[in-house]
């Protein structure tokens, strides 16, 4: 009989449930802090109040972005655009030095995770326990259990999403509408909406996300290059891997296969293996590792952050770090830099005052009683700055230009005025379109200034 | 659909959007699976079998499970649309749903949410409306929109388009004139005068007798000259020049003109006539709404009542 030369196969897999190991140690003691800092952050900033509002609130409905005294408005746009390239090469910059370490220890898919990962370990027990509790049939006990993960993962979640709207909508009043059970529809959408991203995501997705979803996983590696720093097994140390204690004269290496670095994995890789795109470089298993090394009286960090160059060629830690100045990571640097004092100097110059000159579109130039040609224009001034202001409106470019009506206005503190102008000049001259200019200057601070061109139509 | 006179086009689009949803459905359930070689170790070979560059392989990594019940899961999502809503050619939908009904149903609300408003404000006298600051900045909104165009943001017209600021009114200025005036609209007619009045020279007389009306300069023997022939104008302009309000005849002595003052605009506007035209806006915006509008705009020329609302 010949065997069968072809077998069926599915192109698809059930998700391997991972059950990871609770790991102690430097690394996990950074991306820690790294929970606490940014949850803090998080949770915290929509509740600190600043000059009587809320200091971070981005109020969709009025198209008013407050943070702390700066009051950004739709036209400032720019300053995302701006903010995302710093926060880019600021991912290009960290990648190209130490690896996915953006993924390791900030990303939220990561942090959630993380707390995820401490709820179900409270209550379902260690890596160990949960295995055995998923294995065995449905009893009181494991219906109690997994009740109560699922009941703590949601409350979490919609804490989680309860606190981002409380970004877009005063959280004082969004707690308030909780409390009465009387949250508008797009409010209670909403925060159902992120807390149920964040249960699936933390709670089910989990590595998922990071191997099928994420594209920055993806285009992270293109930044990698052999001095990058990243979590390595040192296969030269380490093999021939065996269990049990060494005897002098064992051609052995320092791996003694307990797979403790697989257990603790996130992402259920054998860093052994080689560097894999699943690698989040978390570090876990460094962790794991070290604790391990230190228990069979080995020297640490047989898996460890190292540089393919490195290793290749048995560099020690000053010669990893002289090649931290290498050519793409200043370039890099510079260009992060340069980013960051631009954005900070157009910030800091920015001038509190917007002003956009509409003309009258149906009509031309008009000619008034004395001969001269008058044009109309709507001023549409925005204050963004947070006090009430009076401006004068100014206009020069043709021979007696001038304004009609009042040259002083005045304008809420954030809050716009459109207002009708009718600037007159001397008649008839050349027909056609002239350019003027319209100068707005607050009367308490002239450095408060914007000039606008404008055409002025002179009838042929 | 409408536009088409057979229903072939229709046959043809939902033909197209049902073959390719099968076939999406198809293609998802034959690759699921794959015919593997069993390789030297007796186990199906990990690669798709294609090879490039010698000793380049393509690895056959499974997908997860979920995504590709996610990939079934569009296809049920688009059966359901497709049963619910319009898109399969002419079939409207169980749910019956479509964009001017949607339209419509905001306008309803609209209506609705606005129509007491404008209601309280249509039980009231137009003098009492352009009194209140909120009436009168719904009317300069409205007057932005459907008036700014023709009569400039500021009111004060363009040529050929009246200055409603000036207390000057063709047709009336008391506000149930106004408010007829924007409901039915006006015509305004000058004929052209250049045939009855006789020659050029007589048409540049009449001119400047007509400049002469309202203090403006011109040549004291034109004027006499003029002054007979202006007989002609009387029967709508007044022996004054005053104009008649009745007919929409502007007045002829005071300072203001509508197509300008200067003595060949006068001399074409005798020669040529003119004619004019303001929309009705009546059927459009509806008698409530108009009460507003006609408030603002008689308040701009009244002045016990502040001219200028600021528009926040």
């Amino acid at each position: 009989m010949n065997a069968p030369k072809e077998a069926v196969i599915k192109m698809y897999a059930p998700r391997e449930e991972i059950y990871p190991r609770e790991v102690k140690g430097r690394y996990a003691t950074l991306r820690w802090a790294c929970v606490w800092l940014t949850q803090l952050l998080f949770y915290g900033l929509p509740w600190i109040q600043y000059n009587g509002r809320q200091a971070v609130l981005f109020d969709l409905g009025a198209r008013k972005f407050h943070l702390f005294g700066l009051v950004l408005w739709p036209q400032d746009f720019i300053y995302l655009a701006g903010l995302l390239i710093v926060c880019a090469y600021g991912l290009f910059l960290v990648t190209t030095v130490a690896g996915r370490i953006w993924c390791g220890y900030a990303c939220p898919q990561t942090v959630y995770t993380e707390l995820f990962l401490w709820i179900e370990r409270r209550i379902e027990g260690a890596r160990s326990a949960r295995i055995r509790l998923d294995r065995q049939p449905w009893n009181g006990e494991k219906i109690g259990k997994k009740t109560a993960k699922h009941a703590a993962w949601m409350a979490l979640a919609l804490w989680t999403g309860f606190s981002f709207v409380g970004y877009f909508t005063p959280i004082e009043s969004l707690l308030a509408g909780v409390r009465h059970l009387d949250l508008g529809p797009w409010e209670a959408f909403w925060v159902l909406f992120y807390g149920l991203a964040t249960y699936g995501n933390a709670g089910w997705l989990r590595e998922q996300v990071c191997k099928y979803m994420c594209p920055y996983a993806r285009f992270q590696s293109a930044m990698f290059d052999k001095d990058t720093l990243v979590v390595t097994y040192d296969r030269a140390r380490g093999e021939p891997r065996r269990p049990g204690a060494r005897q002098a004269g064992d051609k052995l290496g320092d791996c003694i296969d307990c797979t403790l670095c697989v257990q603790v994995c996130p992402t259920g890789i054998d860093i052994r293996r080689g560097l894999q795109y699943e690698c989040i470089g978390c570090a876990a298993c460094i962790d794991a590792c070290d604790t391990v090394m230190d228990k069979v009286d080995k020297p640490k960090g047989l898996i460890r952050y190292a540089t393919e160059n490195a290793l290749a060629r048995g560099w020690d830690a000053a010669q990893v770090k002289r090649r931290l100045l290498r050519p793409r990571v200043l370039g890099y640097a510079a260009v992060l830099a340069l980013m960051v004092a631009g954005m900070s100097t157009s910030l800091a110059l920015r001038v509190p005052l917007k002003v956009d000159v509409i003309r009258d579109r149906g009509s031309m130039g008009r000619e008034v009683e004395d001969g001269r040609i008058e044009n109309v224009y709507r001023l549409q001034l925005m204050n963004t700055s947070e006090e009430p202001r009076l401006l004068r409106i100014a206009v020069a470019g043709l021979p007696g230009a001038a304004i009609v009506d009042e040259e002083v206005v005045e304008i809420g503190g954030v809050a716009t005025r459109a207002l009708p102008v009718r600037v007159r000049a001397e008649g008839p001259g050349k027909g056609g379109s002239h350019r003027i200019e319209f100068t707005v200057t607050a009367l308490d601070d002239a450095s408060v200034a914007v000039r606008e061109e404008a055409a002025f139509i002179v009838p042929h | 659909m409408s536009d088409f006179t057979s229903g072939f086009w229709n046959w043809y689009i939902a033909l197209i959007t049902v073959l390719s949803i099968a076939g999406c459905g198809i293609l998802l359930w034959a690759q699921s699976t794959h015919k593997a070689k069993i390789g030297p170790d007796g186990q199906p070979e990990k690669t798709t079998g294609h090879v490039w560059d010698e000793d380049l392989t393509e690895l056959n990594t499974p997908m997860p499970r979920w995504w590709m019940v996610l990939f079934y899961m569009t296809i049920v999502f688009a059966v359901g649309y497709l049963v619910l809503y319009p898109g399969l050619g002419s079939y409207a939908g169980k749910l019956g749903w479509n964009s001017g009904g949607e339209y419509k149903a905001e306008l309803k609300k609209a209506d609705a949410d606005f129509g007491p408003l404008f209601a309280r404000y249509a039980g009231q006298p137009i003098e009492a409306v352009a009194a209140d600051p909120q009436a009168r900045a719904i009317g300069e909104r409205m007057f932005m929109n459907y008036c700014a165009q023709c009569h400039g943001s500021d009111a004060r017209g363009n040529k050929g388009f009246p200055n409603l600021t000036d207390g000057d009114w063709l047709h009336g200025g008391d506000p149930a004139t106004i408010k007829k005036t924007i409901l039915a609209g006006r015509i305004g007619q000058m004929p052209p005068m250049g045939a009855a009045l006789g020659s050029d020279k007589d048409v540049e007389a009449v001119a400047h007798y007509v400049r002469n009306l309202s203090g403006l300069t011109a040549d004291p023997i034109q004027v006499a000259f003029g002054k007979p022939k202006f007989a002609a104008c009387v029967a709508c302009h007044g022996v004054e020049g005053k104009g008649n309000q009745m007919l929409g005849a502007p007045n002829l002595s005071d300072k203001v003109w509508l197509y300008g003052g200067s003595a060949e605009t006068v001399m074409e506007t005798i020669r040529k006539g003119r004619t004019n035209t303001m929309p009705a806006f009546g059927e459009f915006l509806g008698d409530a709404k108009v009460h507003v509008l006609a408030a603002y705009v008689w308040s701009l020329s009244n002045p016990t009542v502040d001219k200028r609302v600021a528009a926040k």
